[in-house]
């Protein structure tokens, strides 16, 4: 089971990352956003992840951490 | 070992500057100065310094720039045409505070104008160029061997203040031979280490950025107020020039650089005629001795200023300005890259032509 | 559980200014793992003028910031000064291709041992979308605002390939930053690149097609399809100098 974190104040809301989340268990939150007022990404199903980062590979703003 | 040798303008220029801790030169092909490049690119090596001929002045003042941000000794030479394409470079090297060294063999303008010796680019040295407001430390030595001992301790100038110093010749300084005594070889051990110098080792809080872009403006108003300090500083320590009989002096004769050698033969001769005159030269064109000019337009015995040029008159505003209109101030010059003799002077002294 | 991803540390902690779905943000990540990947020690980077202009304020070593289109004569400077230092020169389209042209062609004809990274979106983004040197025919920027007319405005620069007819460079490739493999290809150059450079073999460059949303007035995601449709077409992907082969 992979594990991963976003630093939400570094997310610009792009959705790059959830573009190319091959389970599909990323999105941009519609109610969440941090002090510069970008909806942030997050997780949908944690248990998903396979850790194949591609997600971080594709975040422009290093927002995201993957471990496994 | 200090050593006697009769050399080459430009030639003596360079190797005093390798002597004076040069390490670094990029320059590019342009008469009057292409001596300097050529003993560069062979002398350089020979004590594990670099050389570079760039694609253009605009390149070799922006690989000065790096040089120099990065801790070497680094300086560059060219002429008038090519001095203007480096003004922006300039600009960037005095706001991001870079020591080098900048020769500058002026020649007659403007555009591509003529190779012959001028004084015509002494605005462009002396009040700036380039945009924004900064200065350098701007030399004008009237022979080989005032080149040579300028430019000898230039570089220890140029990290002292962290700003470009120019040495400023007309043009027939670096073509002519003269004898001149060669300093003894610094030793690069003994140069100063410099915190802000980018030599690859800062890693986060202590790393060096070599930069002149301050987006907010209270930023770049302190910058600008503590490049202020820095010359003010500048103008009370480095002012240097040559007084010659001017104590009991009625006209005094002004000028720089080989013109002011010329005038000082002028005074011999006019002296020997009876006539009370003397020169005042002065040897560094920024800061310029201002102090000294306004002593002598309040001595009682001074009548006039006669201030010569190889321009249409640029030196002569800042005269008018130092001596704030207390003596009458004649002027006499040649430009096209024709130079006056001191028979010239007398004759115009003389009120002969 | 082990890390299997997170922030180099050749980045600083600073935000990056550069807009939402802005690509120069990857592409300074890929430079900063590939610093880390050949061990990089004393690096020296230069920044362009441009978006990427604060980049001094990204990479985490020292840095310079040159004046426009002069990145690769500050580099050969500071490399020639300290020739152990890995220097590397992080520059836009503009500032590479158009005003530091002349710059980047003798750089590479002297072969300087230095690596130049070269982000090509095909806009000037700082300024608000003015048209570069690789603009593509057709597209639209407040300078050419019925679409790059070559009549008018002439033809992109495809830079790889005209660097390679040179024999000075050591390595010279062309990535993608639209998908997560042309990513890590684009990866894999830098580190050959850096390598290069460590081992002396002379000047790398890696030219990265990346997007600008703002100024192509696409969201993040289209702008990415505008990258590996057109941009990829003009500009085919791919090593074009590798002094190894």
């Amino acid at each position: 089971m992979a594990k991963v974190t976003f630093d939400e104040e570094y997310c610009k809301g792009c959705g790059l990352c959830v573009s190319v989340c091959p389970k599909k268990i990323l999105e941009i939150s519609k109610t969440k956003s941090n002090d510069k007022g970008y909806f942030v990404a997050q997780m949908t199903d944690q248990s998903q992840c396979i850790g194949c980062a591609f997600c971080a590979t594709m975040c422009p703003d290093c927002v995201i951490k993957v471990e496994k | 070992m200090a050593e006697r040798k009769l050399m080459k303008g430009n030639e003596a220029i360079a190797e005093a500057a390798i002597r004076g801790g040069c390490r670094f030169y990029a320059g590019y092909p342009i008469t009057p100065q292409n001596e300097v490049p050529e003993y560069m690119s062979a002398r350089l090596p020979q004590v594990g310094g670099h050389f570079v001929q760039a694609e253009s002045e605009v390149s070799a003042i922006n690989m000065i720039f790096g040089a120099g941000g990065a801790g070497g000794r680094a300086m560059t030479s060219s002429s008038s045409p090519g001095i203007s394409l480096m003004q922006e470079g300039i600009s960037y090297i005095c706001g991001a505070e870079v020591p080098c060294v900048i020769v500058n063999m002026v020649r007659s303008g403007p555009g591509l104008g003529g190779i012959q010796p001028s004084q015509g680019d002494y605005h462009q040295s002396v009040h700036g160029g380039g945009h924004g407001d900064y200065k350098m430390l701007v030399y004008g030595p009237c022979s080989v061997q005032e080149c040579v001992d300028l430019i000898y301790n230039a570089f220890d100038k140029a990290e002292e203040y962290r700003l470009p110093v120019m040495i400023l010749g007309d043009g027939m300084l670096g073509q002519i031979m003269e004898a001149v005594t060669l300093p003894e070889m610094k030793d690069p051990a003994t140069f100063p280490k410099h915190k802000w110098a980018t030599d690859g080792t800062g890693r986060g809080k202590d790393r060096r950025i070599i930069n002149s872009l301050y987006i907010v403006p209270d930023e770049l108003e302190v910058i600008n107020q503590r490049l202020q300090k820095v010359y003010d500083r500048m103008a009370e320590k480095e002012v240097l020039f040559e007084k010659y009989l001017c104590d009991d002096a009625e006209i005094i004769i002004t000028a720089y650089g080989s013109v002011g050698r010329i005038a000082k033969s002028a005074v011999d001769i006019l002296r020997a005629e009876g006539k009370k005159v003397g020169l005042f030269r002065p040897i560094t064109l920024c800061p310029l001795p201002t102090k000294e000019l306004k002593a002598l337009a309040n001595q009682a015995s001074v009548k006039e200023f006669v201030v010569t040029e190889l321009s249409m008159g640029q030196y002569i505003d800042d005269v008018r300005l130092a001596t704030d209109d207390k003596k009458p101030i004649r002027f006499y010059c040649r430009t096209g890259g024709n130079v006056m003799s001191p028979e010239d002077i007398v004759a115009f002294i003389k009120g002969e032509n | 559980m082990a890390v299997v991803f997170e922030k180099p540390k050749f980045l600083t902690d600073t935000p990056l200014h550069y807009c939402p779905g802005c690509t120069h943000g990857i592409a300074h990540r890929l430079v900063a793992e590939a610093l880390e990947e050949i061990g990089a020690e004393n690096v020296v980077g230069v920044a362009p003028v441009g978006c990427a202009v604060f980049a001094y304020n990204y990479f985490n070593c020292d840095m310079q910031q040159a004046a426009h289109g002069r990145a690769p004569a500050v580099a050969q400077g500071i490399k020639l000064v300290n020739p152990d230092n890995i220097v590397f020169a992080y520059q836009g389209d503009g500032d590479l291709a158009s005003i530091g042209m002349a710059e980047i062609v003798h750089a590479c004809a002297r072969g300087a041992n230095i690596t130049i990274i070269f982000i090509n979106n095909g806009i000037y983004g700082m300024t608000g979308g003015q048209m570069a040197p690789t603009t593509l025919l057709g597209q639209k920027a407040t300078t050419c605002q019925n679409g790059r007319d070559p009549k008018v405005n002439g033809y992109p620069i495809r830079m790889c390939e005209m660097l390679a007819t040179l024999d000075g460079p050591s390595f010279i490739a062309r990535g993608s930053l639209a998908d997560v493999k042309n990513v890590k290809k684009s990866k894999e150059y830098l580190v050959k690149a850096f390598k290069n450079q460590k081992e002396g073999k002379g000047l790398s460059f890696v030219e990265l097609l990346s997007t600008c949303p703002t100024n192509w007035h696409l969201s993040p995601l289209k702008a990415i399809d505008y990258v590996k449709n057109e941009m990829t077409s003009y500009y085919p992907l791919g090593v074009y100098k590798d002094l190894e082969d």
